[in-house]
């Protein structure tokens, strides 16, 4: 006989490790740990079965994979910590006996680390660090608006901003920008790197609280790890893209003489970087040309899936090149970053006030001005042979990829409603009466050019179907109006229940299984039966049906009973096949159908908040006439 | 005022004193020199210059009473005694002011400022511009004499060579000889050196700015070592309509919405924030929350745990059963056809007659009722003493009999509806009964006459009463209650619930509404006039009984459980767990292998008996209580009614093959009843030959419901 199997000593039990086992296994202070956890990307898990893994305790405990404590624990920068923490005592040490020289001896020695093998570690591909971008650049970009504060590092917030800034100009050179969207909480940017979709935010450059109940020593952790990663991805896509890292801007001489004379152009080249308006240097010119070829089509059996591919390509080109030769001139009020960001990175040329920031390259006066972004009434001179808009133009027609009419966005007009490009239409099922006019207007100008968007055939199908709808509803009508017609004809019934189509099915039937009948002996007292019901139903209802030939002429009322009876119908059906459902089933059903209902409300919601806003809309304007 | 030395009172008496010095003789005419005179403030102002007599004996105590505080002095008018015994008295200006005094004097003397109190007299000397000049030098630490040289080193160092040491002593032996201390100082160090404990320090390398370098330069060693169960961190969800700050207005909160979102908790909101609409960009303000939000994603990225969910992507059409259509499924009643009104309170019970051309109806208003089916028409009406429970058709075609229940009575009563031959064959019948019955009687009671003693032991014996007694109405006694129909009364000891007849119609069982005895079901046969409890005990309150079609076997549906019987073994066969609270009604499919219950906890469930004591398939598609169910005898379809108004029709099909398990498809809801007192539909019916429904409810109507 084999050895007894003692319970929890493989398996799930020993694949997972609680909080506290781990802390004592790394014998690391909570803080390191967590910050270990931080830098390294280790999370606790839910295990599967919980009560398996806490060993048949039911207390509520945190699990982690035991793989990847062991993973930390063999991290060299788990020594690090333990030095920092010789380190940090011995200063204390010293501090305490005021011993100068032994403090500046140590300060000389500060243990430092270095994560770019954890980088490595967790991102074994540039891809996977790309796919991770989201919150990296998120929070990268709150740091780098960050006040000075004691809470924060002013080198961390330096850095942020300088790696944030490295970034766009890369988002601008590669012209990877795909959507942006003005939300109350701050820009939101799409980009597609490496056919990775990333969106971030860009807070409101504003002042921002730092409230008491946020931990900075965790943000500044996390922002310590990204900052490292952003660099690597930084390094790479500039690499990539055949520009220098970090990025040496070609300012040319004569835009900035004046100052050249004073301060030596290396100097400014920070600054300059924040501008966001000068081009990168590449490292060799020639790298270019290879760029934006066409990939072979592999796929020759599915020629729609080609065909589709393509206009995507055509349509991201378009998107791409949607600025190109216009010429923006942002007004002092309007924020520079997120513009220019915009702008640039669809292939517009953009300046501002020469006095409100370095790296403008022309001024108001310039005759060539094509859009000056205003953001407020508008005032003093102005040009007639440019357009002023307010900024929200640019973001629409970034998201719709037309450059839409002027119009609605002159300076001082009511706006219209700025819509979330992140939205998918279809699946939403509520689509405001703005989108959808956007949608008309771009089918009304795409019609001609090309014929197939990514959105138009469903927009079309939808239509189509509303329209099918709209033909539907009167055909039934009439067949039926036919029908009763004819029904007069044969004889006259002096029903009036609702189902007038049903009874008469019924009735065929009704005969058949009279001749089945035929043999038993009640027989003759069934079609007895027959032919009373009727007068039966008579007697029972006598003052509805006195007037039979009234009531034939009478087919109003009863032209919405058919979309309601094959409703009923189809309702009736649905409910009786859903009693059916076995009971596994059954919750997984019920949780679909709710939340499609909830789905629906909303949408209803929508719909008639909606309505009563047009309503009152009309009713002002009536009110002013 | 003129700005003259003031000499205390005291430096004079202390000089006086010093006379006796043999160098006072020196300065013998000094006092004479000083023409003293008392200043206006009291205080004495003597004119020659005090630095002038540099003596020694400046450092001298000035009065006689030793270096004691002066304040122990303060209550005499002297201080210590000269050489002769005389006393020395105080300066007049010694004496302490009080704080108006003082205030006073502040405000009035132009030199308050430079009057300072001898410690040793107590007097008040003013300083003089020389001693306030010393006191600024001595605190700008340079010499009290102005006249003093502080750095003048000229005559001390010359540039000149000295041929003589200035001392000349000779040099120490130490300073030739190297020092001990050193070379074992170097030593140890030299020491420490080659065992590599002093290291030479460590050049940092210099934080350059080539940082960075390309680390994914070979992704052919991406490390393979990173797990695989690695759970990405799930993206923030993307903005919405909502989240622009110029929303359409239809994503604007009202005000409804506004006090909903604020009254939640944080966690349960839909969306972190009240949307907002600004009419331009530059009036949008910052947003509060965004560093907590980004913060609490932080925490969630290191702290939440993770885990894998599998998004069922599922389209709820696929999750539907793949049943047969109900219109394929056809004929089944599905229209109502005929409303039967007249009763006047809630109907109980409704039974069709076997050629499916009457129906009865027993209601609450004490009345049954016997309807023609195809008009709908009410052709006779009893009347009984209390409200009717039941009412049921005899099962045979010869006989046309039915039975009612009230209170305790079950009356079988002949309607004389239909063919007149039966009617006056099944009157034949009874009459016959009636002989037995009497014959039987008699003779009962002549074996009683004849042996008392036997009868009494029989008696003791069995000691229960008979479990109920049969009362015959006979045409001959112009009884007013045969000319109405009825035929034999049967008088229980209790109330009744329901009776259910054999198919053959010769027995049939009636339930008392008893919850605790043990035999609340009596079975009795016509043909004998026989009642018998056929279960000596029985567990539960039994709900109602049923006859298998054609085997002697019996279900009994108790409270939890549906017990089935063998008459002829008498034994219990099966036991049918139900899982339901409360059994209300059953019904056995005409086969006799299958049976449904309905329940009071809106279940309704299908037995096969042949597969197994638990429920083949429970559906629960009514929303009230379930209170009859019935099979069709010649279609498949059965159906149930339930409180909440409706009967559900379904399609039950009994395959042959043993294999095959029963299908079992809804068809039809039927709607019409209405509720009263939340009671729906209380019976529901087939009718034996079409596919017709009959329901009754508490709305005091008879529903048909035909095809």
């Amino acid at each position: 006989m084999g050895k007894m199997k003692k319970k929890y000593e493989s398996g799930a039990a020993t694949a997972f490790i609680p909080r506290n086992q781990a802390i004592k296994k790394l014998q690391l202070t909570i803080a390191d740990f967590r910050r270990l956890c931080i830098l390294k990307g280790v999370y606790p898990v839910e295990p599967k079965n919980k009560k398996k893994v806490n060993k048949g305790r039911s207390g509520n405990r945190t699990f982690y994979f035991a793989k990847d404590i062991n993973y930390l624990a063999s991290d060299p920068i788990i020594n690090k910590f333990r030095d920092f923490k010789v380190y940090v005592k011995r200063l204390k040490r010293a501090k305490g006996r005021r011993d100068v020289k032994a403090l500046g001896r140590l300060r000389a020695n500060k243990p430092s680390y270095k994560i770019d093998h954890i980088v490595k570690e967790r991102y074994p591909t540039f891809t996977d660090a790309i796919r991770d971008l989201d919150d990296c650049l998120s929070l990268i970009f709150l740091f780098s608006v960050l006040p000075k504060s004691k809470r924060v590092y002013v080198e961390r917030v330096q850095l942020a901003k300088r790696f944030s800034l490295e970034f766009m100009h890369y988002l601008i050179a590669s012209k990877s920008l795909r959507k942006c969207f003005i939300s109350i909480k701050g820009y939101y940017f799409q980009a597609e790197i490496k056919g990775q979709k990333i969106t971030w935010v860009m807070p409101h450059k504003l002042a921002y609280q730092c409230p008491d109940d946020v931990d900075f020593r965790i943000m500044s952790t996390f922002v310590e790890f990204y900052s490292v990663m952003l660099g690597f991805v930084n390094f790479k896509s500039y690499q990539d893209i055949g520009l220098i890292y970090p990025p040496k801007l070609s300012i040319t001489k004569n835009d900035t003489k004046a100052k050249d004379d004073e301060y030596d152009l290396s100097d400014l080249n920070d600054e300059f970087l924040a501008s966001l308006n000068c081009d990168a240097i590449k490292i060799n010119q020639s790298q270019d040309e290879s760029q934006g070829d066409e990939f072979p089509l592999v796929d020759e059996e599915n020629p729609d899936h080609i065909e589709k591919e393509k206009i995507e390509e055509d349509n991201l080109n378009k998107l791409k090149a949607l600025f190109k030769g216009l010429k923006f001139f942002l007004n002092r009020e309007v924020p520079r970053e997120p513009f220019v960001l915009a702008i640039r990175s669809f292939s517009g040329e953009v300046s501002w006030d020469k006095a409100s920031a370095l790296g403008s390259t022309y001024q108001e006066n310039d005759e060539t001005i094509t859009h000056q972004i205003i953001d407020r009434p508008l005032v003093g001179k102005t040009y007639l042979n440019r357009a002023y808009v307010q900024p929200q133009w640019v973001f629409d027609c970034i998201n719709e990829n037309i450059l839409l009419p002027v119009d609605d966005y002159l300076p001082g007009a009511v706006l219209p409603p700025h819509l979330s490009p992140f939205v998918d239409t279809n699946e939403h099922g509520y689509i405001p009466p703005e989108k959808q006019k956007l949608i008309k207007l771009k089918l009304g100008i795409t019609d001609t050019e090309d014929k197939i968007k990514p959105e138009d055939p469903e927009e079309k199908e939808e239509q189509n179907v509303d329209k099918k709808e709209k033909k539907n509803v009167p055909k039934p009508e009439t067949k039926i109006n036919k029908k009763e017609e004819t029904k007069i004809a044969k004889k006259k019934p002096s029903k009036n229940s609702d189902s007038e189509d049903e009874s008469e099915e019924s009735e065929e039937e009704e005969i058949n299984d009279m001749k089945v009948d035929l043999d038993s002996p009640d027989e003759e007292q069934e079609s007895d039966e027959e032919s009373s019901e009727p007068e039966e139903e008579e007697k029972t209802q006598p003052d509805k049906d006195k007037k039979p030939m009234i009531a034939v002429v009478k087919a109003q009322p009863k032209k919405e009973n058919v979309n309601l009876i094959l409703k009923r119908q189809v309702d009736e059906e649905r409910k009786l096949s859903e009693m059916m459902i076995p009971k596994k089933n059954k919750r997984l059903y019920d949780k679909i159908m709710k939340s499609k209902k909830k789905k629906n409300q909303e949408v209803e919601k929508l719909k008639q908040k909606r309505k009563i806003y047009d309503e009152n809309q009309v009713k002002n304007a009536k009110k002013i006439k | 005022m003129e700005k003259t030395k003031v000499k205390s009172n005291k430096r004079k008496s202390i000089h006086e004193p010093k006379m006796n010095n043999p160098n006072i003789e020196k300065n013998d005419d000094k006092p004479d020199l000083l023409s003293t005179s008392l200043a206006s403030n009291g205080s004495l102002v003597s004119s020659y210059n005090e630095y002038d007599l540099d003596t020694s004996d400046e450092e001298d105590l000035r009065n006689t009473i030793g270096n004691v505080p002066l304040k122990w002095y303060d209550d005499y008018e002297h201080i210590g005694y000269d050489l002769d015994g005389e006393k020395i008295s105080k300066p007049a200006n010694s004496k302490r002011n009080d704080e108006l005094d003082e205030f006073l004097e502040k405000m009035e003397n132009p030199d308050y400022w430079r009057t300072v109190r001898d410690s040793q007299t107590g007097g008040k000397i003013i300083l003089s511009d020389e001693d306030i000049e010393i006191i600024k030098r001595l605190t700008s630490s340079k010499f009290a004499n102005k006249n003093v040289e502080e750095f003048d080193t000229s005559t001390f160092f010359t540039h000149d060579e000295m041929k003589m040491p200035l001392s000349g002593r000779p040099e120490h032996k130490r300073s030739f000889i190297p020092s001990n201390w050193e070379r074992l100082r170097v030593g140890k160090y030299v020491h420490a050196i080659k065992m590599g404990w002093i290291k030479p320090a460590i050049k940092k390398p210099e934080d350059s700015e080539e940082k960075f370098y390309d680390i994914w330069a070979d992704e052919n060693d991406a490390d393979k070592r990173k797990h695989l169960h690695h759970l990405p961190a799930p993206k923030c969800p993307l903005p919405d309509h909502y989240e622009s700050y110029n929303p359409p207005p239809e994503y604007l909160f009202d005000d409804e919405e506004k006090e909903k979102w604020e009254k939640q908790e944080p966690e349960d909101r839909r969306i972190n924030f009240i949307p907002k609409k600004y009419p331009s960009l530059r009036l949008v303000p910052g947003y509060g929350n965004f560093i907590k939000e980004k913060f609490e994603r932080c925490l969630d990225m290191y702290l939440a745990p993770r885990q894998r969910k599998m998004r069922v992507q599922v389209d709820p059409q696929d999750l539907l059963p793949k049943l047969p259509k109900p219109r394929d499924l056809q004929p089944f009643p599905n229209t109502l056809a005929i409303t039967f009104k007249g009763h006047k309170s809630t109907i109980t019970s409704i039974s069709v007659h076997q050629s499916g051309q009457w129906i009865l109806s027993s209601s609450n208003d004490k009345t049954v009722k016997c309807w023609e089916v195809s008009t709908g028409r009410c052709i006779y009406t009893w009347t009984f003493e209390t409200k009717c429970v039941n009412c049921a058709w005899i099962p045979v075609q010869n006989l046309c009999l039915f039975s009612v229940v009230f209170e305790n009575i079950v009356m079988i009563v002949n309607p004389k509806c239909g063919d007149k031959v039966i009617s006056s064959n099944t009157d034949a019948k009874v009459a016959e009964y009636f002989v037995q019955f009497e014959q039987s009687n008699q003779s009962k009671s002549v074996d009683g006459n004849e042996s008392d003693d036997e009868s009494s032991e029989k008696k003791n014996t069995d000691t229960r009463k008979p479990p109920c007694t049969w009362k015959f109405f006979h045409e001959k006694k112009n009884d007013p209650n045969y000319k109405q129909g009825f035929r034999i009364q049967l008088i229980h000891q209790k109330n009744l619930k329901n009776v259910s007849w054999h198919p053959k119609g010769d027995y049939f069982a009636t339930v008392l509404d008893d919850k605790n005895s043990n035999s609340s079901v009596i079975m009795h046969q016509l043909s004998k006039q026989k009642s018998v409890r056929p279960f000596a005990k029985m567990n539960g309150i039994v709900q109602q009984v049923v006859f298998h079609p054609f085997k002697p076997i019996l279900f009994v549906a108790t409270q939890r459980y549906v017990k089935v019987y063998d008459l002829v073994k008498q034994i219990l066969v099966k036991k049918l767990l139900t899982n339901v609270q409360w059994v209300s009604s059953l019904d056995v499919h005409p086969a006799g292998d299958n049976l449904i219950i309905g329940s009071y906890d809106n279940r309704l469930s299908w037995f096969d008996l042949d597969l197994s004591t638990k429920p083949y398939k429970t559906l629960k598609h009514h929303k009230k209580a379930i209170r009859s169910v019935a099979y069709h005898k010649k279609y498949p379809l059965f159906a149930s009614c339930s409180d909440d108004g409706t009967a559900i029709v379904s399609h039950g099909m009994v395959y042959d093959d043993l294999m095959q398990n029963a299908l079992i498809v809804p068809l039809k809801i039927l709607r019409g009843h209405e509720i009263t007192k939340n009671i729906g539909v209380t019976c529901c019916k087939f009718h034996p030959t079409q596919p017709w429904l009959f329901t009754c409810g508490a709305d005091k109507t008879i529903r048909l419901y035909s095809n």
